[in-house]
């Protein structure tokens, strides 16, 4: 049923849909108000056959999950931001395990300087944890991807992490269609755990590995994942036929077929990018774009197929590896060694900064003629950073960066001594 | 006509007495049924003291609950001896997750119990003093303040051992550990820090708070049984000797435990609901001295010279703990 909703309580109502038997979180900005709309649901009644446990942390949020994923019960958390990275011991403790749990990250930019808003920053972070990683470009997707994160999961007896653009989609109002309970019971089983902490038939789980076995069991981690990549696809074409929409997948090619330049991209931001190809296309110039909604596993023949024919691809990317540059475009470049196309870096829309179509034509034009750095920073204040990287050396002493660099544009009434 | 006086036997393991007794009254140890919960051949020191807490403990919680028993492990000596991979110890679906986190794994375990309809089925969370009362007590607070239906034990070695020996806030002051050397002015750990994760678990007022200690291992059992006739929140609260991080001989880990509850060093009490409602009374107060003295950990405080004042100071704590519970009876020193 099409709803008008946030994106929020349509991941709420998507996630109640599934059946969630125990949901543990703790409040964090923009996750609030996901978490909210369903410990409402378990009071009311709407969600029955769930508990949904209040905790002192997310290191507590999630290993609730995990001990409760371990006893057989499907289990859902949200997080975002310092959240993600309070909980980090646990999120590769969940994935080591083997535990099916489904997280919805709303993405959000890591302190300090304390930042509540949107970038990829916090789920990047987590990249390499074992985690499957998902992005969401909408609200429909989003409340889809939740559907086909848990058959995922439970497929692949790997936990699931959907990313949503904190705010930018969290807080948004667009219609969303809900699915019935019919349609999702028939999309997704009942979830029967692979091993279970059961009195009937004792298991040890989380034993200590040496040297011996460790390397293989990472291994099959990675095996696992290869798995993962095979069975996104199949998921998103059942889903189809379940729901009778697109969504999900590995990647999402956009007016690629004859494109000469390829922007790549995760999450709501393809958006913006789809309008603003749309005009430079009006205008002649043969420009496409690849969404990447499955970002670990890495998709990388599926990249390579998609973009072996361009001559040049700009990775419009949310995060950033201080002391290297793009994380997104090392990826990419991985899925196109050999071929002779330049990938340039593009940080932008980080902590929240708008990234808006006027920005990004300048910078596509850029990338057509030919006139891109290896790495740039979208919309960066040159003047600011400038100001600030010349007071340090003439004092040979850092200071609080954030701090001086607010009170050089007039933003903040500092108390300057 | 001179009479012959009858040897009195301690009812327990490997004893005389305990064949005689009715099948109900036995110790589990002597039962021929036993669980056994954590096999032996696992890979913990000689004479270790949490070894033994934890399979009376577990054996205990086994029998109260028909078998009907999952746990949840903090990193430790506990964990690391008892599941080397591909081996375990455990007879019981068991899990390891993290150092900090033994608490909120199985409040987990427990929410999953709850909507599966499994109320027959109990849960343990168990650790060292380092999971307990350090870095898991965050979460072990969570557990207590939601009252959530687990019983969590803390097998107190007074220090992080499975590291090496460092000082934990369970670490008594004066102990020599690796992290509090017996050098300087005040030698080993200082006083005044630490906790009390007994007294701090009946501040939260959770229907069942115990001491124990390894020595009496009949009243280890019989809290263990208590406490799973509660639902909610219960924590009980082991003394282990350590003799690999206590330099203690393997051999004198009971004898050194029941030194530490007859000194008054470690107070064996009962409480419900916040109050405490039963304590174990000291059969015949020793000074601490006695205790201390078998411990290389406290070797500093005999030689070169004699610290009297540290050892007043613990013999001050001790009598502070007398006191306070009432373990001595009047008269009976
Ligand atoms: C987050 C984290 N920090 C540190 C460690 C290292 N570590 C493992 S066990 C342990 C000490 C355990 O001490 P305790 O809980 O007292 O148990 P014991 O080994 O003494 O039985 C430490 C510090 C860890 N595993 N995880
Ligand atoms: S170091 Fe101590 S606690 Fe650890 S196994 Fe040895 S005796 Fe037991």
């Amino acid at each position: 049923m099409l709803k008008q909703c946030e994106g929020s309580h349509a991941v709420a109502a998507s996630v109640s849909l599934c059946r969630p038997e125990v949901i543990c979180a703790y409040p964090i900005s923009p996750q609030t108000h996901i978490v909210e709309g369903l410990s409402e649901m378990v009071r009311d009644g709407t969600l029955l056959n769930c508990e949904f446990i209040n905790v002192e942390s997310e290191f507590a949020a999630m290993s609730v999950a995990i001990g409760s994923s371990a006893a057989g019960a499907r289990t859902y958390t949200a997080t975002a931001s310092q959240g993600l990275l309070f909980m980090a011991e646990a999120v590769w403790n969940a994935s080591g395990l083997g535990l099916p749990i489904v997280m919805t990250v709303a993405n959000r930019a890591i302190g300090a300087p304390i930042n509540i808003w949107n970038d990829h920053t916090d789920s990047m972070s987590m990249r390499d944890s074992g985690w499957i990683q998902l992005f969401a470009e909408n609200n429909q997707e989003a409340a889809d991807l939740h559907i086909q994160a848990f058959r995922l999961a439970e497929a692949v007896s790997l936990p699931v992490m959907v990313c949503m653009d904190g705010f930018i989609l969290t807080h948004a109002y667009e219609g969303v269609d809900i699915p019935t309970h019919e349609q999702v019971d028939a999309y997704l089983p009942p979830y029967e755990p692979r091993q279970v902490l059961d009195p009937g038939e004792p298991v040890s789980i989380g034993a200590m590995v040496g040297p011996e076995a460790f390397t293989e069991v990472r291994y099959l981690a990675h095996a696992k994942q290869m798995q993962a990549l095979e069975l996104i696809p199949q998921l998103a074409s059942e889903f189809k036929q379940v729901f009778g929409r697109e969504s999900g997948g590995l990647v999402h090619g956009y007016r690629l077929e004859d494109a000469e330049i390829a922007v790549v991209a995760l999450g709501s931001v393809l958006g913006t990018i789809k309008d603003t190809v749309d005009e430079l296309r009006k205008e002649g110039h043969r420009i496409g774009v690849l969404g990447i909604t499955s970002y670990r596993p890495f998709p990388l023949t599926a990249i390579r197929d998609a973009l072996q024919h361009v001559s040049r691809i700009i990775v419009v990317e949310k995060c950033f590896a201080v002391g290297l540059g793009g994380i997104v475009s090392r990826d990419v470049r991985m899925a196109l060694r050999n071929l002779p196309m330049p990938v340039y870096d593009v940080i932008a829309g980080l902590g929240g900064r708008a990234i808006t179509q006027a920005s990004l034509r300048k910078l596509f034009l850029d990338g057509i003629n030919d006139k891109l750095e290896q790495v740039t920073f979208l919309d960066l204040d040159w003047k600011a950073v400038n100001r600030q990287l010349e007071r340090e050396r003439a004092t040979r002493r850092s200071g609080p960066i954030a701090e001086n660099l607010l009170r050089d544009l007039g933003v903040v009434a500092a108390r300057v001594g | 006509m001179s009479v012959t006086a009858i040897k009195f036997y301690q009812t327990g393991t490997h004893t005389v007495g305990n064949r005689l007794l009715d099948p109900s009254q036995r110790s589990v140890q002597a039962d021929m049924r036993r669980t056994n919960s954590l096999n032996s051949g696992h890979r913990a020191c000689q004479g270790c003291g949490e070894a033994l807490g934890a399979r009376y403990a577990i054996d205990a919680a086994m029998t109260a609950t028909d078998n009907q028993l999952i746990a949840a492990n903090a990193t430790g000596c506990l964990e690391v001896f008892s599941t080397p991979y591909p081996e375990t110890s455990w007879q019981i679906p068991w899990i390891h997750s993290l150092f900090g986190n033994a608490a909120a794994v199985a409040t987990g375990i427990a929410a999953a119990l709850r909507v599966k309809g499994r109320s027959e089925v109990r849960v343990i969370a168990q650790g060292g003093d380092g999971g307990t009362t350090d870095i898991g007590f965050g979460c072990l607070s969570g557990m207590f303040e939601r009252n959530d239906d687990v019983l969590y034990i803390c097998y107190d070695n007074e220090a992080y051992m499975n590291t090496g020996v460092q000082r934990s806030s369970a670490t008594p002051g004066a102990a020599r550990t690796a992290t509090t050397p017996a050098v300087g002015k005040a030698p080993g750990n200082v006083f005044g820090q630490g906790k009390s994760v007994p007294l701090i678990a009946m501040a939260h007022e959770i229907p069942y708070v115990a001491t124990a200690i390894v020595s009496e291992l009949r009243d280890l059992e019989a809290k263990v049984k208590r406490a799973m006739e509660f639902r909610g929140a219960r924590y009980i609260h082991v003394f282990v000797p350590c003799p690999l991080g206590w330099g203690t001989a393997s051999n004198d880990t009971i004898r050194i435990a029941r030194l530490a509850k007859e000194t008054g060093v470690f107070p064996v009490i009962e409480a419900e609901n916040g109050e405490v409602v039963a304590v174990s009374k000291i059969r015949k107060q020793l000074p601490v001295e006695e205790y201390l003295r078998p411990q290389k950990r406290f070797a500093h405080l005999f030689s070169p010279q004699p610290r009297l004042d540290v050892i007043g100071h613990i013999q001050a704590l001790a009598d502070r703990n007398i006191r306070r519970f009432g373990l001595v009876d009047e008269g009976a020193k």
